[in-house]
């Protein structure tokens, strides 16, 4: 009797074909043909070369931008921390009752349903062109991020030190203090940073709508045809994002690795 | 020093949470945050007649939204958003593609060079700085406004996100068994296909419906710069000031990203 | 191929020094033969370079100095292609199995022959159907026919380690080296093991080298026990030979005997 090594997988193999089929589909509805490519690689050269050498035209738009961006993410990203913090508290649905969790999750649930370009335009809208559209557009798109994770993390715990800690005798803020923050304080660190991060990287695009921040300086120069200009920008922009990320790195490691005991 | 009866007495020990130089870093912490804050809010310009103006220009706005055009859909937006799904799904594809081997050159188990780990390193940053929208705007200045320059978009933006995850899923690989296939003479390639691909497959699957969830959110509003997708409806409504289908356009964003959503856990659950 | 002639040395070590940190010496000059067929034990101390012997042999550790002279030609200086040629005739099995858990029995056997073919083909599970036939047959040897489609990660650790003989076997090798093979099993687990590969050694007419550190399953299984200390040879006989004057060489301290 004949004995097989391999059984063939039908189930991946059918996936793989039906991805093949979709690629196909799709390429042929969104009307990509092989001459727009390749006259866009051919205008993607030009394109280049006038982006290179990149040249601040205008040095001191560039810095302002620069630095209300950075503003921009500083105060969202510190408010919008401060906020999830007790909003993802609130959230969690093992420790808090229904009444106090199911609107903190709609509130979550809400930040996080739209892209923050789009907030930033209501933003607009209310508040009015400049930075504070943009710190509120980010300060809801850090609820959403660090509220929803924040609060997944609590619903994970071991409530088992939560119980130890309410059997002393603590009031319920102290058993939040020993009891839940211990266990997931690591986790908000990595949430809050990398929502630092996010918030930097946002925060140089929703000048693109109005909201302040050097987006509107690189919308700007694109429209002035200002190719090198553009290419400066660029590079600042992810010369400061790689800056932010060493940063979140280390501020991590000085938060996460805590606790010895000392004898003197 | 002695205490009572003679006994000499001990210094009494302390119990510190941190050590001095931990305390010295937490407190840099602190007071850059304070410091980055407190410039910041001096800087920023708020101009307190907007402010106070906000709840009755959101009430302004809200009302006129309302009615939702819902009319609008079959002509105005249905066909846009399909469009959008399509190049969030093709930009991630492609993403994937080229995020690959630049992934495998950043884990130093797998390209052990650290030029080349330093450098992929560096591609994956550079792609996960320039913002989806700004891409965008970078593609439909060389390639013209349209759905190739928001899949592009998508696609340049996701390489770095998938590439950096992969990184480190590959990273964190058992080593035992790729020493096992080291030892029996294995080239390369087959080290790949028969040691790494089996440990990284299901982290690879779940960054990619991550991304790819994520991917439908940002085609959303790529249109918003003339990359294509229903982004371009939105824009187009606003410009006009035709707030109901704004509203409508708003309403199916909503919709297919809650949808995209589902769909994302539903298949988590199944398969990963 | 059969086995070279009993006189010929399957593998010869030639002065082998190892230092992982300059000036400390794991290996001090070691010189060893290793004939055509029979089970070799290797036992001392931990720390004492049992482990990197053995990973001298098939360079998973890079020697610091000496020869290590195996098919006719010292293979410490071979690198890409040549090296991985030397390395398909040299078997390994595992303390920790080192199989591919996600995989399943069939593929992990068959990563054997991974030396022998060209990448595509493999990615592409194209093995030649006599490879497959010989590994049906190893896989009935060894008792585990009935799971060549399961995921490595159900089987038992026993199993698991059966997988990886094979594994080693089906690279047609000319010698077996066994890291510490039965140090996760137990007791009973262990014999099994030690017996399977003192009787597929005999079969295939290979020598077979196993680290250890279990002195009773050494007297019973191997034809030649080698004992270590300070990174040379201080036993090198029959496991008569192994008195308790030897162990005391070996091991140092009494307390442990009786």
């Amino acid at each position: 009797m004949k004995r097989v090594a391999f059984k063939p997988d039908w189930l991946a193999r059918a996936g793989w074909l039906l991805l093949v089929a979709y690629v196909v589909y799709a390429v042929g509805r969104l009307d990509f043909s092989v001459e727009r490519f390749v006259t866009g690689i051919d205008n993607g050269a030009r394109f280049l070369g006038r982006m290179l050498p990149p040249r601040i035209a205008q040095p001191d738009s560039l810095v302002s931008g620069l630095l209300e961006s950075l503003q921009i993410a500083v105060l969202a990203s510190f408010a919008g921390i401060v906020l999830s913090l007790p909003i993802g508290l609130l959230a969690a649905r093992n420790l808090m009752p229904a009444w106090a969790s199911w609107p903190a999750r709609a509130v979550i649930a809400a930040a996080r349903s739209f892209h923050p370009v789009i907030v930033a335009i209501i933003f607009v809208k209310a508040v009015g062109f400049g930075a504070l559209a943009g710190i509120g557009a980010l300060v809801v798109a850090s609820i959403g991020f660090i509220g929803k994770l924040f609060a997944e993390a609590i619903e994970e715990i071991s409530l088992k030190q939560v119980e130890a800690v309410r059997a002393t005798g603590a009031g319920f803020l102290n058993v939040l203090a020993y009891g839940v923050m211990p266990q997931v304080f690591g986790r908000f660190i990595g949430f809050a940073t990398y929502q630092l991060d996010s918030n930097l990287r946002n925060s140089t695009m929703v000048g693109i709508v109005g909201a302040g921040g050097i987006g509107g300086t690189l919308f700007s120069a694109f429209q002035r045809f200002d190719y090198d200009f553009v290419a400066a920008i660029l590079l600042c922009i992810i010369a400061m994002i790689m800056v932010g990320e060493l940063l979140a790195t280390w501020v991590r490691k000085v938060f996460v690795d805590h606790g010895r005991v000392d004898e003197e | 020093m002695n205490g009572a009866a003679g006994v000499p007495a001990t210094l009494p020990r302390r119990w510190q949470r941190f050590t001095p130089a931990q305390r010295l870093a937490r407190f840099t912490v602190y007071l850059a945050v304070v410091l980055a804050v407190v410039t910041s809010v001096r800087q920023v310009e708020v101009i307190p007649e907007f402010l106070l103006d906000a709840p009755e220009q959101m009430q302004d706005l809200l009302s006129r939204m309302w009615p939702i055009a819902w009319d609008h859909y079959p002509g105005g937006v249905h066909d846009a958003l399909v469009d959008t799904l399509h190049i969030a799904t093709l930009g991630t594809l492609l993403a994937v593609l080229m995020a690959l081997p630049i992934g495998l050159m950043a884990a130093h188990n797998v390209v052990p060079s650290r030029i080349a780990n330093q450098f992929a390193k560096l591609l994956l940053v550079s792609s996960r700085s320039v913002n989806s929208l700004v891409w965008a705007l970078l593609f439909v200045a060389v390639f013209g406004p349209g759905a190739l320059a928001g899949t592009l978009a998508i696609a340049f933006r996701s390489i770095g996100f998938v590439g950096k995850l992969v990184g480190e899923a590959l990273e964190e690989t058992h080593r035992g068994s790729l020493e096992a296939l080291e030892a029996a003479g294995a080239p390369w390639l087959s080290r790949l296909a028969y040691g790494w691909w089996p440990q990284v497959k299901p982290a690879f699957w779940s960054i990619v419906l991550f991304r790819w969830d994520i991917n439908v959110r940002e085609s959303a509003v790529l249109g918003l710069v003339g990359a294509g997708g229903i982004g371009m409806a939105l824009d187009t409504a606003m410009n006009l000031f035709q707030w109901n289908r704004v509203a409508m356009v708003l309403f199916a964003i909503f919709a297919v990203v809650v949808l995209a959503e589902l769909l994302v856990t539903q298949i988590r659950k199944r398969i990963l | 191929m059969t086995a070279t002639g009993s006189d010929q040395a399957a593998l010869s070590v030639r002065g082998l020094v190892k230092e992982y940190v300059r000036g400390k010496r794991v290996l001090d000059g070691l010189t060893l033969d290793f004939g055509g067929t029979g089970l070799t034990a290797v036992i001392g101390a931990s720390g004492t370079g049992k482990s990197t012997l053995l990973r001298c042999v098939n360079r998973l550790v890079e020697p610091t100095a000496g020869q290590i002279v195996f098919g006719g030609r010292d293979i410490v200086p071979l690198s890409g292609r040549a090296l991985r040629e030397a390395r398909r005739e040299i078997g390994m099995v595992f303390q920790e199995y080192n199989l591919v858990e996600r995989l399943s029995v069939m593929e992990n056997l068959l990563s054997g022959r991974l030396g022998y073919m060209p990448s595509l083909q493999a990615w592409l599970r194209r093995f030649p159907a006599a490879d497959i036939e010989r590994a049906f047959q190893l896989l009935d040897h060894v008792g585990l026919a009935a799971q060549a489609n399961q995921r490595a990660d159900a089987l038992s650790g026993g199993q698991r380690q059966r997988v990886g003989i094979a594994r080693a076997l089906m690279q047609s090798p000319r010698l077996l080296l066994a890291d510490e093979p039965t140090s996760s099993l137990d007791p009973r687990t262990a014999v099994e093991i030690m017996e399977l590969m003192h009787a597929l050694g005999r079969e295939h007419r290979i020598p077979v080298i196993v680290n250890m550190h279990d002195v009773e399953l050494a007297r019973r299984f191997a034809d030649r026990i080698v004992g270590l200390s300070g990174g040379a040879v201080v036993f090198d006989g029959t496991a008569d030979a192994l008195d308790d004057d030897a162990l005391q060489r070996i091991y140092g301290g009494t307390s442990w005997m009786q």
